[in-house]
């Protein structure tokens, strides 16, 4: 048995040498798409209003409409108007290898643009501009963050949200003991069920998974945010065609007026599963950008 | 493998330190929940081989009930469920229990009781591959029930199971993997929390997997010295040459 | 702690579903599982050096390592790796559920061909010898032959590994698929009814394994007669 753990652990080492990189082609996304008569779009299975599940397990959102309005653009450009739809539950942990491995086309969710990202998968021009902030149960009283020293806290794996609270904590020394939840909603349950005192995310995401909760008055923001990063839809590096097809698809619903249509429709309506309106109207930042529509992330 | 000797987006360890410390919530659950099960998989698998009364009976509901239910829905149940059943105080004191505590101890029950369940029924096979005149011998040269036992059956019955549980224990090993899915940082979580800070797949999974293949043989070679130190002659199946 | 009856009943088509895939994994990881375990306890046996270690390196690995990190293992590359031996660098899409199917095939043939060739040991030298007499082929002797007697020999231990098979499918989790116990969960999550639907999703597989390890059970002693 020795030997042959051994070898075989040779043979995985080998095997980095031969990792492989990308190929730079012609749209090779269009093309893949093309060859498999269908686009794989990654949603989400908790992020309201962007990219949820609603009450018959169906992916809908903001997010996957204007995906909507992208896929139209690929069927007209490849002239395929039937061209299939496949849609593929992602989370936060693994929605980057699986745009950068094919599994998915499109990842059409609340994915922040960041520049660490950017080397490894391209995004959009930007469609949404949160904040951070913490939620928490009212009866546990916590104000600010502050309070939270030496408590224990969680975030979602895989998110920026993650990376900045744990600088958070480095820089303000708050002794935070970080929870990990696989997804928003196992988070947000760590919350409501007591094991952690508070959950730091995009206060649009927060606002979702507070009005779905069975019951919502139980949970309040904390004063304190934070900036966060913008979101974008996500796809593969190195194909800038398939980029600028999409883009364009954003940019002219954000010309057109579609764009805010549609921002009403999930952000300022009633919507499912239990017909609650968020009532969250477009920041002053977001409203700048649809104006000028930008793909920069934060610090570029 | 320059990955492991990077520092991490804290700032304040590098990726190693990372692995180190999955490594050892690893090796604490697994050792921890192999003593566990050896004590309560004994009791119970001894329970199974009494004569007559409520013992065997129990022993039996306690083997089926936790090797049919899968090891990750008995996470869930230490870690989701229990607290939510008992009494309002109680159920808050675990639930506000210090993480990784709060992961690690529900952890270390299932997967203790669980293994206790598979080392149960060894221990019964075991028990119950020894000659009858065992314990009619035992009996007449006046030992008592647990006397018996102790002195005489149960040191006979490890031998002869000494390679399953050689089996049983590199198990235990690959088990403490499911307590990721309740919150425990150990090695295979640490892959993944690598993974999602650096998106090199490969190196960090790589690096992991080589642990666990170190680990496993780390763990048969112990356990073939501890059966070649405590071979009996004339107990040995198949000529005791490999 | 109240039980909702009637909350149950709304979700119990979800949970079926989940079910439906749960047992889908089972079924697809009994049957590669089987196959490709065959296929490896065979290469441990022959005469060819490469092949037998090969397949002893691979069977030894894959009983190494646990079984979640596998699943991660073939969900992030296995699509580089298709696409570098076929696509030129570029990756494969490869479906979830494919990619499960193909996790527990290749693990599961692990455990299988140890039964397996335990199987293959038990069968005496000189039903071997007999083939060759009879002038049988080495692909009719062990399709006629030897596969048979090793299947009989160890049918009670392949069916308990099967049963281990259904109870390792509740993995697929840590990737977020719907099997019995992700659907559980999904719907938990929503509602917050965690203690109801993972003490229904325990009950369930509780039944199942009791079940067919009954049945292994009564299989084994009518076996025993043979």
């Amino acid at each position: 048995m020795t030997r042959s753990a051994f070898s075989l652990a040779a043979l995985c080492l080998l095997m980095f040498a031969l990792a492989p990189a990308s190929a730079q082609s012609l749209s090779p996304t269009l093309q893949k798409i093309k060859d498999a008569g269908t686009i794989t779009i990654g949603h989400r299975d908790s992020s309201v209003p962007f990219s949820y599940l609603d009450n018959d397990q169906k992916p809908i959102g903001f997010s996957l409409e204007l995906c909507d309005l992208v896929v139209a653009k690929i069927k007209a450009k490849l002239g395929q108007p039937g061209l299939k739809v496949a849609y593929q539950a992602v989370n936060s942990s693994n929605r980057i290898p699986l745009v950068k491995n094919g599994t998915v086309d499109i990842e059409c969710g609340s994915t922040a643009n960041t520049i660490a990202r950017q080397q490894e998968v391209s995004y959009s021009v930007i469609f949404y501009a949160p904040q951070f902030k913490w939620i928490a149960l009212k009866s546990s009283d916590v104000k600010t963050t502050d309070d939270l020293k030496g408590k224990a806290v969680v975030v979602t794996q895989g998110t920026n949200t993650a990376q900045f609270v744990a600088k958070l904590n480095a820089e303000k020394n708050l002794g935070l003991k970080i929870l990990q939840g696989k997804d928003h909603a196992e988070s947000f349950l760590l919350v409501e069920t007591g094991r952690a005192s508070a959950f730091m995310e995009d206060d649009i995401l927060l606002a979702g998974l507070k009005a779905n909760a069975s019951s919502p008055d139980n949970f309040a923001f904390l004063g304190d945010a934070f900036p966060s990063d913008p979101y974008g839809v996500m796809m593969a590096k190195g194909d800038p065609e398939f980029k600028k097809l999409v883009d364009d698809a954003l940019t002219e619903a954000m010309k057109s007026g579609l764009y805010d249509k549609l921002y009403t429709k999930w952000f300022e309506s009633p919507i499912p599963p239990k017909n609650i309106n968020l009532k969250f109207p477009q920041s002053d930042k977001l409203k700048e950008l649809v104006k000028t529509p930008s793909d920069k992330a934060n610090g570029q | 493998m320059s990955l492991l000797f990077e520092t991490t987006p804290d700032g304040v360890s590098r990726y190693i330190d990372w692995i180190l410390s999955g490594l050892g919530w690893t090796l604490s659950l697994a050792l921890g929940a192999w003593t566990i099960a050896l004590v309560v998989g004994t009791l119970v698998g001894v329970a199974r081989t009494l004569p007559g009364g409520i013992w065997p009976r129990l022993g039996r509901i306690y083997v089926e009930t936790f090797r049919n239910i899968p090891l990750l829905v008995q996470m869930f149940f230490w870690y989701f469920v229990l607290p939510e059943l008992l009494p309002q105080r109680l159920g808050l004191a675990i639930k506000q229990m210090d993480p990784p505590w709060g992961s690690f101890v529900p952890a270390l029950i299932c997967l203790g009781l669980f293994t206790a369940a598979r080392i149960a029924e060894q221990v019964r096979a075991g028990v119950q591959a020894l000659p009858t005149g065992q314990r009619a011998a035992a009996s007449a040269l006046g030992f008592g029930r647990t006397g018996m036992y102790r002195l005489v059956l149960l040191p006979q019955a490890f031998r002869i199971i000494l390679p399953t549980l050689t089996n049983e224990f590199m198990t235990i090993f690959k088990n403490t993997s499911v307590a990721l899915t309740i919150g425990l940082v150990e090695l295979t979580a640490t892959a993944r929390e690598i993974n999602e800070n650096t998106f090199r797949t490969f190196e960090a999974f790589g690096v992991v997997t080589i642990v666990y293949l170190v680990i496993a043989l780390l763990a048969w070679q112990l356990m073939h010295r501890i059966e070649r130190a405590v071979q009996l002659p004339s107990f040995v199946s198949g000529g005791g040459r490999k | 702690m109240m039980v909702d009856l009637s909350a149950i009943a709304s979700v119990t088509p979800f949970l079926l579903t989940g079910l439906l895939f749960t047992l889908q994994i089972t079924l697809v990881g009994v049957a590669g599982g089987i196959v490709f375990g065959s296929l490896l306890a065979v290469a441990r046996l022959s005469q060819n050096r490469l092949l037998s270690t090969l397949a002893t390196t691979y069977v030894n690995l894959m009983r190494s390592i646990p079984l979640i990190l596998v699943i991660f293992w073939v969900f992030f590359l296995v699509p580089w790796a298709i696409g570098w031996l076929t696509n030129g660098g570029r990756p494969v899409a490869v479906g979830a559920s494919l990619t499960i199917y193909v996790t527990f095939v290749l693990f599961e043939a692990a455990y299988y061909a140890e039964i397996v060739r335990a199987g293959f040991r038990s069968i005496s030298t000189g039903q071997y010898a007999a083939c060759d007499a009879l002038g049988l082929s080495k692909l009719q002797a062990y399709i006629y032959v030897l596969f048979p007697q090793a299947f009989l020999s160890v049918l009670p231990i392949l069916l308990t590994q099967t049963i281990v098979l259904f109870q390792d499918t509740s993995l697929v989790y840590v990737i977020s698929a719907t099997d019995l116990l992700g659907a559980a969960t999904k719907i938990a999550q929503r509602d917050g009814r965690l203690v109801e639907m993972y003490l229904i999703v325990g009950v369930i597989y509780f039944l199942f394994c009791y079940a067919a390890s009954q049945f292994v059970k009564r299989l084994q002693g009518r076996l025993a007669y043979r």
